[in-house]
C-alpha cells in the first residue's frame, strides 16, 4: 500500500519526521517496506527568472541568459538553454552547478561554444513530473513557473512542484484490509498520535428529478452481500482539480476526467472500487447481480472475451452481462463522451469470488485486487457518499434520489465483545491498567462500556477482524507497544517428559554413523520429473513408475513426487563432477512417496529411504558394501547379499541386501549404459566409478532388536584353523562360507583371508583360503572333535562343489 | 695357575672390548662363561693344584670369575641399548608426511540447525512430533483457522495432488495433528519439510520449518517471549535478545513476528541488520482459541503459544551462506565445511 505523506497530513495533524512515524507505524504492525523520499535524486534545483537573453553568438539556437537565482545562489548567473519557449522574465527551475536530477543525472558549469554556462534550466521532464503534478510540466521546453506565487527566486524547486514528499510503502497484513486506503493508514496514525481524524465531507443533496424506471436487484446474495447503487443525471465531465491530479499522481495514477478520477479517487481514499454504468446503453435500465450462465460471454474495458461459467459473479442488464462483477467493467457500458446518465454502483462483493474469477479468467484490475483482500460494508456506504460529494463539489453531474441498497446480511450494527481486563490481561500475561486497556480501545475507534464488568466493547464497523479478546488483546499490545511484555519461562507450565523417541534416535544415530564413514548428507527436493526415471532406463510398467502427480507444478520439471531417491543423488553427483568434485561420499536419508492408488484417493505412504551415493577412483563395489556392513553392525543386525538385476545398476555388480528375510534394497555399480548417458564431459564417462545403494529404512529399522542382552562369555578358549581350498571360478565365496558353516555346529566365524590363482592351480581355477573359528561354549574342545569338525567341512565342501584342499 | 689366570684375564679384556653386536657377545659368553667355556674350564685345572693352595686359588678363580661375568653384564647391557637405539633409527618415520585417515563425513547445514534447535527445546520438555508431509486441506489449513475464502490462503501458494490433498505448506498442520493425538500439557517441536509454489531466486519451493507448540494452563505471550530468549542465545550465543513486533498468522492470535539481536554487530547497526540493529528470525503467537476449539481442547481452561522458524535461513545466518540455493545444491566443497 502507497500512502503519500502529504495526503496522510490531510486527514491528521502529523508533527513527526516521516522517520519517525515509519517507526511508529513498524511498532503497531505496519512494517514500511520502502519510505521513498520524492526528492532524493533532485539536488541544488532552485527557482530563478531569466532578466536578460540574447542569441549566443556562432549558433543559431542556444540563447545566452542571465538568470537571477536570488541571493543566496547568484542575481546574475550566465547559462546557456536551447528551449524554445523562454522570454524575458520567465521563472524557471534551475540546476545549478552540481546539481543532481532524476535518472543520476549531474549538471556541472561548462563551457558551450566558449562561453560559460553555470548550469541549466529545466523542463517539467527533467525533474521527472507530468501536467498532473504540476501544470504545465509536460510542455515542451522550460517549464514555466510564472503563475505560481509560491514559486519565489533562490527556492528549492521540490518545495514548488510537490517533489518535497514522501510516499510510505507499507506492508499490509491479510487481517487488516481496512488499511488498504490513505484514510484507513489516516485513522492508524491518528490512534498512534492520539490525534484526532478528520474525515473527508461526504455531504450531499439529491436535487435532479428521480427515475423511477431504473432497477436493481441481487440475485446471488452469498457472493454479494451488499449492493448500493445512485443514479445521477446531466453527467458533463471536465478536467479534474489540481488537488485531485495530484493525489492520483502520488499514487501513479494519470487524470482522465473528473468522473472517472472520482472512481478511482474513492478506491484510493476509502479503499471502495467503484464502477459507473451508462445507462443509456444499459437494457431495460435494469442491472442484475447474477451468477452468469455457462457459455454467456462478455467482452471487458479492455477488449478481451471471456467465457463464463456460473461461478463468475456479473452484474447484467435486462439482456446481458454488463461487467464483471469487482473486477472490469464490459466495454458495452463504458462511459463515452456521449455520456450523459451514470449509475454509480458501489458493492461489497465476495472476495473469494472475485478472486477465483479473477484466477480463473487471468484477469484482474486494482479493483479486484483490492475486492480479494476483502471490503467491508461500512466503507462501501462512505465509499458511495464520498463520490457523491465529490461529484457534486467537482460539479460533474447531477445527483437524483433514485438510489438502491441491496443487503443480504444486516451489518450495520457494531459488533459487540464483553471482555474483561483480567481476560485481555490473561493472554498477554501482564497487567496493562484498566485506564491503558480502555484509552488504547477507545482511541482506535472501539465504543467502551465499562459501566458494569464483563465491559461491552463496540467494534468498529471495517474491522471484521476483530472476534474476541485475543483480538482485543492484540490492539492493545500494539498500541502500548511489545518492550512491555516481560519474558517468563514458561512459569505455570508442567513439567513434561521431553526427549526423543527410539525412532527418532535410530534415525539420528544413522546420520552420524554415515558421517563418520565418511558421507555427507545431501538434501534434495521431494519431486522431480519422469525425465529423472527415464535416466534410470526404468521400464514403462516399473512400480517407480507409479507416482503421484503434483496437480499445479511450477514447471514439468518438478510435477511428481519422487517414489525413488536414486534418481536425485545421482543428479547430485552429476552436479558434483561438473563442478570439479572428482569423488565422494554422499546420503540422504528422506521420504519417497507411494501412493496406494492413482488418482489419490488417501494419504500415500511416505517411506523414510536410505538412499547413498559413491564414486571416485577410491571406491570400489566392496567399499559400499563395507558401509552396508557397518550399519548392520551399528544397529545388531546382518545382512546377506543375494545377485540381482535392477535397470539402472551394473548387472554384475548389484546385490539386494536382505535383513532377517526381508529385502530392505538394492546398492551396486551404476550400469555403463546410464553413465555413458549422463551429462558429463565425454572423456570422463569410461572412468567413472559411480555407486548407488538405496534401502527402506522403515524395514531396515523394523529388524532392529528391541533390547540388547549381555552373552556370557565362555570360559573354553575357541580353536583357530586355517584352510586353503582349490575350487571352480564360479563358486562364490558365500556359497563356501555356507557350506563351512553348516557343516558343523562348532564353527563360529569363518573369513576369507586370500584369493589366488595361477597356473599351477589349473585353467578355471582358484584358491580361496579361509580362516576358521571353532567353539564349543559348554566344553574345552578336544583335538579329536576338530578333527572331525574339519573332516566334515572338507568331505561337504568336496561333495557339495567340489572343492579340494590345496 | 696364577699365570694362566692372568693371561686369560688379558685375553677377556681384549675379547670383550671387541664385542660390538648381540653375536660377538654371546660368542663372547660361549667362549669364557657358558658351561663349556673357559672360565669355567679352571675349576677343572684346580684338582691339579696342591692341596694347600687350593683355597688360595679356588678363591682367585671365583673371583676372577665374578668380574668377568660382571664385566659381561655390563657389555650386554651396552649392546643392547645400542641395538634398541638402531632399531628406533630404523624405524623412525617422517612424522610430517600426510596422515591416514578415513575422512568424516558431516550432517548436512540444514540437520545441524535442526538438531540445534531441537537440543534447546529437549532440555525444556518438548517432544519431537513427526508430521506427515502429504496431508489435507483440513489439517493444513480449515482447522488452522485459515477457511477456504481467507485472503491468508494466498500467502502461501499451495501444491495440490488432489482437491483435497496438498504439500504441506507448514510444519503447522502438526499443530493440528500433535493436538490431537495427546492431551494438555504438550509441549511439542515439529520439524520437517514443506512446500511452496514459490520459484523465485530466494525460495525454494521446498524448504524446511520447525513449529514448536505449547498448551498448558496459564500460558502467555510472556512465556512465548522467554522461550525464545533461550532458543536464541542457545543458536546465537549468550545474551541474545528477542524483540515481538505484531504480525498477522490466522492461527494464533495475537501474532507476533520475532527479531533477535544483530549477533553481528550487537544491536549497533550493520550490513547484516541493514542498520536496524535487528533480525527477523520467526513467527509465532498465542494459539489462536479456534484452533484449540477446532483440536478438542477446551481454550477457556488450556492456552497455548506457537512458533515457526525458517531452518533455511537460520543456517543461513548462523553459517552466513548468502544465497539459499547453495544449500540444496549438495556441492561438497560446501558440505565438507560442516564436518561433524
Amino acid at each position: 500500500m502507497k500512502v503519500p505523506f502529504s495526503w496522510l497530513k490531510e486527514y491528521v495533524d502529523i508533527d513527526i519526521t516521516p522517520r519517525q512515524l515509519e517507526e511508529k507505524l513498524f511498532s503497531a504492525g505496519f512494517e514500511v517496506e520502502e519510505l521513498i523520499d520524492l526528492s532524493a535524486e533532485i539536488s541544488r534545483v532552485v527557482v530563478g527568472q531569466i532578466t536578460h537573453m540574447e542569441k549566443q553568438e556562432g549558433t543559431d539556437h542556444l540563447y545566452l541568459c542571465r538568470v537571477n537565482c536570488g541571493p543566496e545562489y547568484g542575481e546574475d548567473l550566465a547559462i546557456t538553454t536551447g528551449a524554445p519557449n523562454i522570454f524575458e522574465g520567465a521563472i524557471v527551475p534551475v540546476a545549478l552547478d552540481g546539481a543532481t536530477l532524476p535518472g543520476g543525472v549531474t549538471i556541472k558549469a561548462r563551457k558551450m561554444h566558449g562561453v560559460l554556462s553555470n548550469g541549466m534550466m529545466c523542463s517539467g521532464e527533467e525533474l521527472g513530473i507530468n501536467n498532473d503534478w504540476y501544470p504545465g510540466a509536460e510542455t515542451y521546453g522550460l517549464l514555466i513557473l510564472n503563475d505560481d506565487p509560491n514559486a519565489t527566486l533562490g527556492k528549492n524547486i521540490c518545495e514548488v512542484v510537490g517533489l518535497d514528499d514522501y510516499i510510505f510503502d507499507i506492508s499490509i497484513t491479510a487481517n487488516r484490509p481496512d488499511c488498504q486506503s490513505i484514510l484507513g493508514i489516516a485513522r492508524e496514525v491518528s490512534a498512534l498520535l492520539g490525534k484526532p481524524l478528520k474525515m473527508p465531507a461526504i455531504d450531499y443533496t439529491c436535487p435532479a428529478q428521480p427515475d423511477p424506471s431504473i432497477q436493481v436487484r441481487v440475485e446471488a446474495p452469498d457472493l454479494c452481500p451488499r449492493y448500493l447503487a445512485h443514479y445521477v443525471r446531466n453527467i458533463h465531465p471536465s478536467e479534474s482539480p489540481r488537488w485531485m491530479k495530484r493525489h492520483l499522481a502520488l499514487s501513479g495514477l494519470r487524470s482522465i476526467n473528473n468522473v472517472v478520477d472520482i472512481t478511482n479517487h474513492t478506491l484510493l481514499e476509502i479503499g471502495q472500487p467503484m464502477h459507473a454504468f451508462d445507462l443509456s446503453h444499459v437494457a431495460g435500465r435494469s442491472i442484475i447481480v447474477r451468477r452468469a450462465h455457462n457459455g454467456e460471454k462478455i467482452v471487458t474495458l479492455d477488449e478481451k472475451e471471456f467465457t463464463l461459467n456460473e461461478n463468475n459473479l456479473v452484474i447484467c442488464d435486462a439482456e446481458k452481462p454488463v461487467a464483471l462483477a469487482g473486477i472490469m467493467g464490459g466495454l458495452n457500458s463504458e462511459i463515452e463522451d456521449d455520456t450523459t446518465e451514470l449509475l454509480f454502483e458501489c458493492a461489497t462483493f465476495a472476495r473469494d469470488s472475485v478472486r477465483k474469477t479473477s484466477r480463473a479468467l487471468g484477469q484482474s484490475s486494482d479493483s479486484s485486487a483490492r475486492y480479494e483482500k476483502g471490503v467491508d460494508q461500512y466503507s462501501t456506504e462512505l465509499g458511495l457518499k464520498r463520490a457523491l460529494h465529490l461529484i457534486q463539489e467537482l460539479d460533474c453531474g447531477d445527483i437524483t434520489p433514485t438510489c438502491f441498497d441491496c443487503a443480504s446480511s444486516d451489518n450495520r450494527e457494531r459488533k459487540v465483545i464483553e471482555v474483561t481486563p483480567e481476560q485481555i490481561n490473561s493472554v498477554l500475561g501482564i497487567q496493562v491498567s484498566t485506564q491503558i486497556i480502555k484509552d488504547v480501545l477507545q482511541r482506535l475507534d472501539f465504543g467502551v462500556d465499562d459501566a458494569q464488568t464483563p465491559w461491552k466493547v463496540s467494534v468498529p464497523r471495517y474491522r471484521d477482524d476483530v472476534e474476541d479478546f485475543p483480538d482485543l488483546a492484540e490492539e492493545v499490545i500494539r498500541e502500548y507497544g511489545y518492550e512491555h511484555i516481560v519474558p517468563t519461562f514458561l512459569k505455570t507450565a508442567s513439567v513434561t517428559n521431553g526427549g526423543l523417541n527410539q525412532t527418532q534416535k535410530q534415525q539420528l544415530k544413522l546420520k552420524r554413523l554415515m558421517a563418520g564413514q565418511g558421507f555427507f548428507e545431501a538434501s534434495t527436493l521431494a519431486f522431480y520429473s519422469t525425465a529423472e526415471l527415464d535416466m534410470l532406463h526404468l521400464p514403462q510398467d516399473a512400480p517407480e513408475r507409479k507416482a503421484i502427480r503434483i496437480l499445479n507444478p511450477i514447471s514439468e520439471n518438478l510435477s511428481i513426487m519422487r517414489t525413488i531417491l536414486a534418481p536425485s543423488m545421482l543428479n547430485v553427483i552429476v552436479d558434483n563432477l561438473k563442478k570439479g568434485n572428482m569423488e565422494g561420499r554422499l546420503f540422504e536419508l528422506s521420504n519417497i512417496y507411494i501412493p496406494h492408488a492413482l488418482p489419490l484417493t488417501e494419504y500415500p505412504d511416505e517411506r523414510l529411504t536410505l538412499s547413498m551415493g559413491v564414486f571416485g577412483p577410491g571406491e570400489d563395489f566392496f567399499t559400499v558394501k563395507g558401509a552396508m556392513e557397518a550399519i548392520a553392525q551399528a544397529f545388531g543386525v546382518s545382512f546377506t547379499y543375494e545377485r540381482e538385476t535392477v535397470p539402472y545398476l551394473h548387472p554384475g555388480m548389484t546385490a539386494a541386501v536382505y535383513c532377517g528375510g526381508v529385502r530392505l534394497g538394492v546398492f551396486g555399480k551404476l550400469a555403463n549404459d546410464v553413465t555413458a548417458e549422463l551429462k558429463i564431459a565425454k572423456d570422463e564417462k569410461e572412468s567413472q566409478n559411480i555407486y548407488l545403494a538405496e534401502l527402506d529404512y522403515g524395514k531396515l529399522a523394523a529388524q532392529f532388536p528391541a533390547d540388547r542382552r549381555y552373552q556370557p562369555i565362555s570360559a573354553f578358549a575357541p580353536v583357530k584353523r586355517d584352510l586353503a581350498l582349490v575350487c571352480d571360478e564360479s563358486i562364490t565365496c558365500g556359497e563356501i562360507q555356507d557350506t563351512i558353516r553348516k557343516a558343523s555346529p562348532l564353527v563360529k566365524e569363518v573369513s576369507l583371508f586370500d584369493v589366488y590363482r595361477g597356473k599351477n592351480l589349473g585353467e578355471g581355477k582358484k584358491s580361496m583360503a579361509f580362516s576358521l573359528v571353532l567353539h564349543d561354549d559348554n566344553k574345552e574342545l578336544d583335538p579329536s572333535a576338530v578333527e572331525h569338525a574339519v573332516k566334515k567341512i572338507l568331505s561337504n565342501l568336496k561333495f557339495k562343489l567340489n572343492i579340494e584342499m590345496r | 695357575m696364577q699365570k694362566i689366570i692372568e693371561e686369560l684375564a688379558a685375553k677377556v679384556e681384549a675379547d670383550l672390548s671387541s664385542v660390538s653386536n648381540k653375536e660377538t657377545l654371546s660368542a663372547f659368553w660361549k667362549e669364557y662363561l657358558s658351561k663349556t667355556g673357559k672360565i669355567p674350564g679352571l675349576m677343572k685345572e684346580l684338582k691339579n693344584v696342591s692341596p694347600e693352595e687350593r683355597p688360595a686359588v679356588g678363591k682367585m678363580i671365583n673371583e676372577f670369575k665374578v668380574k668377568v661375568q660382571q664385566d659381561y653384564d655390563t657389555a650386554s647391557a651396552r649392546i643392547q641399548s645400542e641395538e634398541l637405539s638402531k632399531r628406533n633409527a630404523a624405524e623412525a618415520v617422517d612424522i610430517t608426511m600426510p596422515a591416514k585417515i578415513r575422512p568424516m563425513g558431516g550432517l548436512h547445514p540444514i540437520t545441524l540447525v535442526r538438531n540445534q534447535i531441537i537440543d534447546a527445546f529437549l532440555g525444556m520438555g518438548f517432544q519431537v512430533f513427526d508430521a506427515q508431509e502429504i496431508d489435507d486441506d483440513d489439517h493444513n489449513f480449515t482447522r488452522l483457522n485459515v477457511p477456504k475464502d481467507h485472503p491468508a490462503r494466498d500467502m502461501q501458494d499451495t501444491f495440490y495432488l488432489t482437491d483435497e490433498l496438498l504439500l504441506r505448506t507448514q510444519t503447522s498442520n502438526g499443530q493440528i495433528r500433535s493436538m490431537d493425538s495427546m492431551k494438555p500439557p504438550i509441549k511439542v517441536l515439529v520439524p520437517g519439510r514443506v512446500f511452496r509454489s514459490d520459484s523465485d531466486a530466494t525460495h525454494s519451493p521446498m524448504f524446511h520449518q520447525m513449529e514448536g507448540l505449547v498448551v498448558d494452563r496459564g500460558i502467555t505471550l510472556c512465556d512465548l517471549q522467554g522461550m525464545l530468549d533461550q532458543l536464541v542465545s542457545n543458536l546465537f550465543g549468550d545474551g541474545m535478545r528477542t524483540r515481538l513486533r505484531p504480525s498477522f498468522f490466522p492461527f494464533t492470535e495475537p501474532s507476533v513476528e520475532v527479531d533477535v539481536s544483530c549477533f553481528e554487530c550487537g544491536g549497533k547497526g550493520c550490513s547484516l541488520c541493514k542498520g536496524t540493529g535487528w533480525i527477523e528470525i520467526l513467527g509465532g503467537g498465542v494459539v489462536n482459541r479456534k484452533v484449540l476449539k477446532n483440536c478438542g481442547i477446551d481454550p477457556d481452561e488450556y492456552s497455548g503459544i506457537a512458533f515457526g522458524i525458517g531452518i533455511e535461513r537460520i543456517a543461513m545466518l548462523k553459517y552466513g551462506i548468502n544465497n539459499m540455493g547453495l544449500l540444496f545444491e549438495n556441492d561438497l566443497r560446501l558440505l565438507r565445511q560442516f564436518q561433524e
